[in-house]
């Protein structure tokens, strides 16, 4: 066979292969995208094909819904929270197993015990959220029966009386969400980290000790901004989340799709939910999906722009 | 990765097939799925029977039926048992299935037109009543109403149903779903403990706060309620506006009127009787934040003294409830001046039973819906599933049922006509969630009742703009 009869045998391959995929993709994603936007134009319910043109008026009440913006804001405050804490606690907690043990001269190691962490540490991501939701429902249960409650009472700390009903005070709610995911996510964060470090050439950090860099200098200086790659890449994962969050709060808090008490702990995929399947006010819901989906490509470009600096090669 | 010019290597290929199977292969069976719609099998039932007085139907001797039914809170024992009886008496195969997934297993037989002979089409996957109902796919039961009753071939069945059944299973003009399952909704008390206490029904508000008191200073909780879902305080609430107010308090909030809850004194001395609860600390620690079946719990450990909940508590509470627990109903007490008695009850019914009107064996379908009308069949589910039928004194008073199951029947026979039941959660879903916020609100005591009010009356006013209020209005 010749080069060219070679090349061209292979572009039908290659074509072969991905004309499928790409159909699919186009069929069952980028299709339904479509869909949803022309839909947020309608006054369709959900359960009858037909529907009214109705222009810009759904978005017009979506500026005023309250419970959309208290739902936005909740988001906000989440991606805010969310990926700082869990990248912080994540970098922190990878550093200490991976580099912040000291024992003998130049060694580069982790804390004691640090192979048994790194196991213990990745169990939550094990879990999926619906385990996950059931556990911290056990923890959080407004009776003694809850753990933390339970504990707390044994302490003398709360009125057996009167305990703490955690997921139904307003003030307390989106914390306790917060709590959840960053216990569930800093696991997997830790072990991506600990990669991301392994693969520094560790003379890079027997220089630093030779220099006499403590474990903070060695690790803002030289462990953060070899890392940098991989802490951008979760940023913009755990944003993502933190813009989701829809399985967390619909199984956790009361209400429809959950979002209780009174609206305190709304996230944006909820208020959807309910509007689409429960209210029977779909082609509202779909305005809300075009703006979810506005909002996080945004956020991600954003993230992805804010965070770029110089690679280091190594 | 493939950059090294040697076009797509061995490893990439394979990855690539891989994700390329794992999108096609449900991809597939769903494209296979949708293609097996429309083609009429063209299932011949069995020969008639001859159509006499006992077999109104002409069920054919020796055939078979096919029975689906939702395994939800009721279980399926109940239909294995009918069907046992069914086939005993008409020398009849059945094949049974009991699950959850209605739609999932059906929806492809409705198209194929072969869909099973009796559906018990309930369940949050339920195919809708009404969307089957204009495909013209269920079968006008009106002839099982004209048919002779079993019990007394005198009477016709629809003699023999509770009032308001025909109605609610009427889609456009036409009878096509038999609710089967007649729900009562109030509260509920441990008979032995209140053996152990001394302590009587309480017939007035007054009375229940008293028992109330008692209980928290015997270390119980007086009311406790399944608060993650503020659907249950609900039923106290409304019942008490309707017991209070009278029916007329009632329909004005279902037709959304302007002083449905503002203005109306019935409305504030209702949810006035509720907040008293609360403010006096008579609620069960913590039941705030719990779900049904964690605060049911609690309830059935004596650790509360009364729970609001509709009739189907027990069957749901069979495994947490102690042998000698002894479960009563009691309907919401009323208030001084009330118009509607204390015996007065919320009810409606639930489960709709339907025929498919391309059923194979159709007259089979429509004799195993009168039987389930017969005081034997309906005797068989009130045993086997702890609740109450549409059937009139449907249960056999010599039959020993679980407490909770008999208590509710006393209290269906004590009603007689005095039943109520509110249609806005039917009609306008984000009224009720909007109401039902508002109630949780005050039960965590962070609204005052006349805000509870304002709240309410603001849910309902929204409501009165939806463009279905004009569709809806009872009179």
């Amino acid at each position: 066979m010749s080069q060219v009869a070679q090349g061209k045998g292979r572009i039908g391959f290659i074509a072969g292969f991905l004309f499928l995929p790409l159909a699919l993709y186009l069929t069952f994603v980028i299709w339904p995208y479509i869909q949803t936007f022309g839909y947020s134009f309608t006054n369709w319910s959900g359960q009858s094909p037909t529907f009214d043109f109705v222009g810009l008026d759904n978005y017009a009440a979506l500026m005023k819904d309250e419970v959309f913006r208290g739902a936005l804001w909740h988001n906000l405050l989440l991606l805010v929270f969310v990926p700082t804490v869990t990248i912080l606690l994540a970098l922190f907690f990878a550093f200490m197993v991976n580099v912040g043990g000291r024992s003998g001269a130049g060694g580069v190691r982790g804390v004691r015990g640090s192979s048994v962490y790194k196991i213990v540490y990745f169990f939550p991501q094990v879990l999926s959220l619906a385990i996950l939701a059931v556990l911290f429902g056990a923890v959080y249960r407004s009776d003694e029966g809850g753990l933390l409650n339970g504990f707390l009472t044994k302490l003398g700390l709360v009125d057996p009386a009167h305990p703490v009903e955690w997921l139904n005070q307003p003030n307390l709610v989106v914390w306790c969400l917060l709590l959840v995911v960053v216990w569930h996510g800093v696991g997997f964060y830790l072990v991506l980290f600990s990669a991301a470090m392994q693969s520094v050439p560790k003379d890079i950090y027997e220089a630093a000790l030779l220099d006499g860099a403590g474990r903070a200098q060695t690790f803002l200086k030289v462990t953060l901004p070899l890392l940098w790659d991989s802490v951008q890449t979760s940023a913009v994962y755990l944003g993502i989340a933190a813009m989701d969050m829809f399985v967390l709060v619909s199984t956790m808090t009361s209400g429809q799709f959950g979002g209780g008490p009174d609206h305190h702990s709304e996230v944006m995929a909820t208020v959807l939910m309910r509007n689409f399947l429960y209210f029977g006010k779909s082609g509202y819901a779909c305005a809300m999906g075009v703006v979810m989906l506005v909002l996080t490509m945004i956020l991600s470009i954003v993230t992805l722009r804010a965070t770029r600096r110089e690679r280091i090669e190594f | 990765m493939g950059s090294t010019g040697e076009g797509i290597g061995r490893r990439d290929l394979i990855k690539r097939s891989v994700a390329l199977g794992l999108i096609s292969v449900p991809t597939m069976s769903f494209l296979s799925a949708c293609a097996s719609g429309g083609e009429d099998t063209s299932t011949k039932g069995p020969d008639k029977g001859a159509v006499t007085k006992e077999n109104p139907f002409g069920v054919a001797k020796g055939g078979k039926l096919d029975v689906v039914v939702f395994k939800g809170g009721f279980g399926d024992d109940y239909a294995k048992a009918w069907e046992a009886a069914f086939d005993k008496k008409w020398g009849t195969t059945s094949s049974h299935l009991g699950t959850q997934e209605i739609a999932a297993k059906l929806q492809a037989r409705f198209n194929g037109g072969n869909p099973p002979d009796v559906i018990d089409d309930s369940g949050a996957q339920q195919i809708k009543v009404d969307v089957l109902a204009k495909g013209g796919q269920l079968a006008e039961l009106t002839q099982v109403l004209d048919a002779p009753s079993l019990d007394d071939p005198a009477k016709k069945v629809r003699d023999m149903l509770l009032p308001g059944t025909v109605e609610q299973g009427t889609q456009g003009g036409k009878f096509v779903a038999l609710y089967y399952v007649y729900t009562v909704f109030g509260l509920w008390y441990s008979g032995k403990l209140f053996k152990e206490k001394g302590w009587a029904e309480p017939k007035t508000w007054d009375e229940f706060l008293d028992i109330c008191t008692k209980a928290k200073a015997a270390g119980i909780g007086g009311l406790a309620h399944q608060g993650k879902f503020p659907y249950y305080i609900n039923v106290v609430i409304m019942d008490l506006i309707a017991k209070k107010g009278g029916l007329e308090a009632m329909k004005a909030i279902d037709n959304l009127e302007p002083n449905a809850f503002e203005g109306n004194p019935a409305a504030l001395a209702a949810v006035e009787a509720v907040y008293e609860v609360v403010e006096k600390d008579l609620l069960m620690a913590g039941t705030n934040g719990l779900t049904h079946t964690e605060s049911q719990t609690a309830w059935n450990q004596y650790k509360a003294a009364f729970i609001p909940s509709g009739s189907w508590l027990e069957n749901e509470q069979l495994k947490q409830t102690p042998e000698d627990f002894d479960m009563k109903f009691l309907p919401v007490p009323t208030l001084a001046d009330s118009k509607l008695p204390f015996e007065a009850i919320r009810a409606g019914a639930g489960e709709p039973f339907i025929v498919p009107e391309k059923a194979a064996n159709k007259a089979g379908g429509l004799e195993f819906l009168r039987s389930m009308l017969s005081r034997e069949w309906s005797t068989i589910f009130a045993q086997q599933a702890n609740s109450l039928t549409v059937v009139k004194d449907g249960v056999d008073p010599n039959v020993k049922l679980r407490p909770g199951t008999a208590s509710a029947v006393t209290a269906v026979k004590a009603a007689g006509s005095n039943t109520f039941s509110y249609l806005y959660p039917d009609w306008y879903s984000e009224m009720d969630t909007e109401i039902q916020n508002a109630s949780n609100e005050l039960m965590a005591k962070r609204i005052q009742p006349k805000e509870w009010i304002k709240r309410a009356q603001a849910a309902v006013d929204k409501a009165a703009k939806d463009p279905n209020a004009k569709n809806n209005h009872r009179s």
